[in-house]
């Protein structure tokens, strides 16, 4: 195993006066929000795994279940505790509801050997998200750069981005497939959201440090039962964000990873990987970060409709770069490096950040368990052991 | 003679021949002029010279029997023609027509050859010119066999 | 948002005239279906051409852009909704969002020879720049145009090249892959022509445009010649859903096809050339 990467907390602001939230009171939190008018969507169990749905109240949270990660394997299990967020991640990420799966674009009406379009109009949903993970906060922050920070905005994605609001929770217990520290993205939020918690349970009391971070988090904390947080309290969180720190299941060294990749394309270490890889996309539809999408234009059997869906799409499919004639990634090989070396490499150049967040769902979901904290190593490895020859 | 001798020299396949060589092979060369359509040379006819394109078009061609002559490739003014001469038996093995009014030096291979046994180093030098305008044409006509503009939709079998 | 700014949405056009160019391949020029807004464009851009009911696909635009009239394409038959493409006729609409990439830099040119390089299809995505640049004729060195087709029967803009071979002021080359019967012009690869073309390799831009093996055989001829890698321009092509850098299809390494390119100087793409 590497040596742990440096990890610096953000120590909790005292400026901000971070506030208690006894857990008795929590609901109150979220009855606030919906008061105001949001939609509670966040962690609640389902199918034995955690997914982001609708909440009504903090009932519907995943109280007292914990998921266990490793390679290629997600399991529900009890806690000996009644933690709220005291699971790690599930499959699904918050893109889900920024930028959802499908979305049709517009509809088209023919009449007359024309046509006339109608587009959708983008839609401004007020959700609170429920128990954003810092690393998925960065994750939207990577969103928000692709898909609004660039020479052309998605209107759909700025639209709906507006309306939200964002409760993030900290991590005091990571998973076995994190590696958020290594990253810089977590254990604790520095940025981005409404609210920020974190969640402490002693022997006996369970409470929720919160900052907020927005004027909007300000006032509903004004709204809700809570007190001024003590030295001891602060001091409290503040260590088991420390330990979460030191204990990351994954660790994934990024110095120099850009220059790593960009000169590594033609290492025989992609071949071994991909050997593995059964190109089945799985890695790309739980990233946080990933965006691409493509078209489906469809018609009504009469023909007189037709629209066009806009739906995730993968570059582990062959379809992905065909032109006319054939792919021009053929190989698993090559959709496997185009994968990862953009994630952890070619996306700094992009978009001024890494397209890995460290949330660690490519390990656990992949069904052969490629684990892309391995593979970096070994790619490091591999080029250690040319450099030596 | 010496007009002969200028024409070679600066013709782009003996550019800075010394002048020692262009000497000795312009005893070798003579002006030849064909006319449209007229044969420079045919297919299993004794190739016994080589051909340096001063002006015009020619056309290296072969025939299948109920198809017009399929054009394998046109040699321009400033190219080189024909390296049968080189190799027993000494054959053309493709047609050359001229595609409009073609004037070239006609080199005799057989005089060349003489030349270039007495004199290695000549022969070496003249090899050279020879090697890099078959690796022009090779490269050429690989690049024709990858037949880039084909259409996909009649290529697919092929493609992978 | 207004709705047309939507760069997602395509805005209907008509078909003013259609013309086949060759047995695979046809000219449409566009006309705006309701207001008669001029489109502006540079060569070397793209649009994304939507045909009712099948898809759509970018299709680089090849009319004239110092006159701006209508939007002019020319496009090879060669998939689905290049098929349905074949089959619109006068009066019919189609969808157009555009334009789109990065233009050929023509005006970075200036004073150079300007040697231009088409292999196909890709004589259309370059005639615009060739306009601009005949129309401003006297800023360039010598105008070299080099086109290689498959055969004679699939040599674009037939009536234009011969007019443009009647000027002092530009010099056409055309050469086929393959020939039979009466064709009485060049046969061989359209690289055999750059060896001996007519330009200051020092002081001269070249536009590259054809099937990507064309392309990569023309920059090794023309840096054979000795010309500088940064002054061979290539424009790209890859698969593409929405020509804005947003869906992620066209990227290959750093840049994204459509908005990064599709004209690129070669040490750019480099990289993807060599990507095997």
């Amino acid at each position: 195993m590497a040596s742990q990467p440096n990890v610096s907390l953000k120590s909790v602001s005292k400026e901000k006066a971070p506030v208690i939230i006894d857990r008795a009171n929590f609901d109150a939190l979220l009855q606030a929000l919906k008061k105001r008018g949001y939609q509670l969507v966040g962690p609640t169990i389902h199918n034995n795994a955690i997914v982001y749905d609708t909440l009504e109240s903090a009932a519907d949270l995943p109280v007292g279940y914990t998921d266990r990660q490793e390679k290629g394997a997600y399991r529900l299990e009890k806690r000996s505790d009644k933690a709220c967020f005291g699971y790690v991640m599930g499959p699904q990420s918050w893109k889900k509801y920024l930028f959802p799966n499908r979305l049709k674009l517009w509809e088209a009406q023919r009449n007359n050997g024309s046509f006339s379009i109608t587009p959708t109009e983008p839609q401004t949903p007020r959700y609170a998200f429920i128990g954003v993970r810092p690393c998925e906060l960065t994750a939207i922050d990577v969103l928000d750069r692709v898909l609004l920070q660039g020479s052309y905005v998605d209107p759909h994605y700025q639209a709906r981005r507006k309306g939200i609001f964002i409760l993030a929770v900290n991590c005091t217990e990571p998973g076995s497939t994190c590696f958020c520290a290594s990253m810089d993205t977590g254990p604790q939020a520095s940025k981005g959201f409404d609210l920020a918690l974190t969640e402490v349970l002693e022997k006996k009391r369970h409470y929720f440090l919160a900052e907020s971070g927005s004027k909007l988090g300000e006032e509903i904390l004004r709204e809700i039962p809570c007190q001024p947080a003590a030295e001891a309290e602060i001091d409290s969180a503040a260590k088991a964000l420390e330990k979460a720190a030191r204990s990351m299941g994954r660790t994934l060294d990024t110095a120099g990873i850009k220059e790593l990749i960009a000169d590594n394309f033609d290492n025989p270490f992609w071949d071994r990987v991909a050997k593995r890889c059964l190109s089945c996309a799985n890695c790309t539809m739980v990233c946080p970060t990933c965006f691409c999408t493509t078209v489906e234009d469809t018609t009504e059997l009469a023909g007189d409709k037709a629209a066009r869906v806009r739906r995730w799409d993968s570059c582990f499919t062959l379809e992905f770069t065909y032109i006319h004639g054939g792919s021009v990634r053929q190989t698993v090989m090559s959709r496997y490096r185009q994968w990862m070396s953009h994630k952890l490499g070619r996306w700094y150049d992009q978009f001024g950040i890494s397209g890995c967040v460290g949330c660690g769902r490519c390990i656990t979901w992949c069904p052969v368990g490629i684990d892309i904290t391995e593979e970096a190593r070994a790619l490091r490895e591999s080029k250690k052991r040319s450099e030596l020859k | 003679m010496e007009d002969l001798k200028k024409i070679l020299s600066e013709h782009p396949f003996f550019r800075d021949l010394a002048p020692e060589y262009l000497e000795a092979i312009v005893g070798c060369a003579s002006n030849a002029r064909f006319n449209t359509n007229e044969y420079l040379f045919k297919e299993g006819q004794p190739a016994e010279k080589f051909f340096l394109i001063r002006h015009g078009l020619v056309a290296i061609e072969t025939y299948i029997p109920g198809q017009a002559p399929l054009t394998i490739q046109t040699v321009e003014e400033g190219n080189v023609m024909g390296w049968s001469w080189l190799f027993p038996p000494h054959r053309w093995h493709f047609d050359a027509r001229a595609l409009e009014l073609t004037r070239a030096i006609v080199m005799d291979g057989k005089c060349i050859r003489d030349k270039s046994e007495k004199d290695k180093v000549l022969g070496y030098e003249l090899m050279v010119r020879f090697a890099r305008v078959l690796q022009e044409r090779l490269e050429s006509t690989r690049l024709q066999l990858v037949d880039v503009y084909k259409s996909p939709k009649y290529a697919t079998i092929f493609n992978r | 948002m207004a709705a047309m700014s939507d760069p997602m949405v395509p805005v209907i056009y008509r078909v003013e005239k259609f013309q086949k160019e060759t047995g695979d391949t046809f000219t449409m020029e566009l006309s705006p279906a309701e207001k008669k807004s001029v489109f502006r464009f540079k060569p070397g851009q793209f649009n994304m051409l939507y045909v009712y009911g099948v898809g759509e696909v970018p299709i680089s635009i090849s009319g004239d852009p110092t006159h701006p009239n209508g939007i002019t394409h020319t496009t090879r038959a060669v998939g689905s909704v290049t098929d349905a493409m074949n089959k619109l006729k006068p009066g019919m609409a189609i969808g157009v969002r555009g334009p789109f990439g990065v233009p050929w830099p023509v005006e970075e040119a200036y004073g150079d020879d300007v040697i231009f390089v088409a292999g196909g299809i890709g004589l259309a995505p370059l005639r615009p720049a060739l306009y601009q640049v005949l129309s401003q004729r006297e800023k360039f060195g010598k105008v070299i145009l080099l086109y290689g087709t498959r055969t004679p029967e699939d040599i674009l803009y037939k009536k234009e090249l011969e007019n443009w071979r009647k000027r002092f002021d530009l010099e056409v080359f055309v050469t086929v892959d393959r020939a039979t019967g009466d064709w009485r012009g060049n046969v061989g690869v359209v690289t055999r022509m750059i060896p001996r073309s007519p330009f200051d390799p020092h002081n001269a831009t070249a536009f590259v445009c054809g099937p990507e093996a064309m392309m990569r055989f023309t920059a090794l001829a023309l840096m054979d010649r000795g010309m500088p890698m940064e002054n061979i321009c290539l424009s790209m092509e890859r698969n593409m859903k929405c020509g804005i850098g947003l869906c992620g299809h066209c990227q290959m390494g750093v840049p994204f096809i459509c908005k990064d390119g599709p004209v690129f100087r070669l040490p750019r793409v480099r990289h993807i050339l060599e990507e095997r």
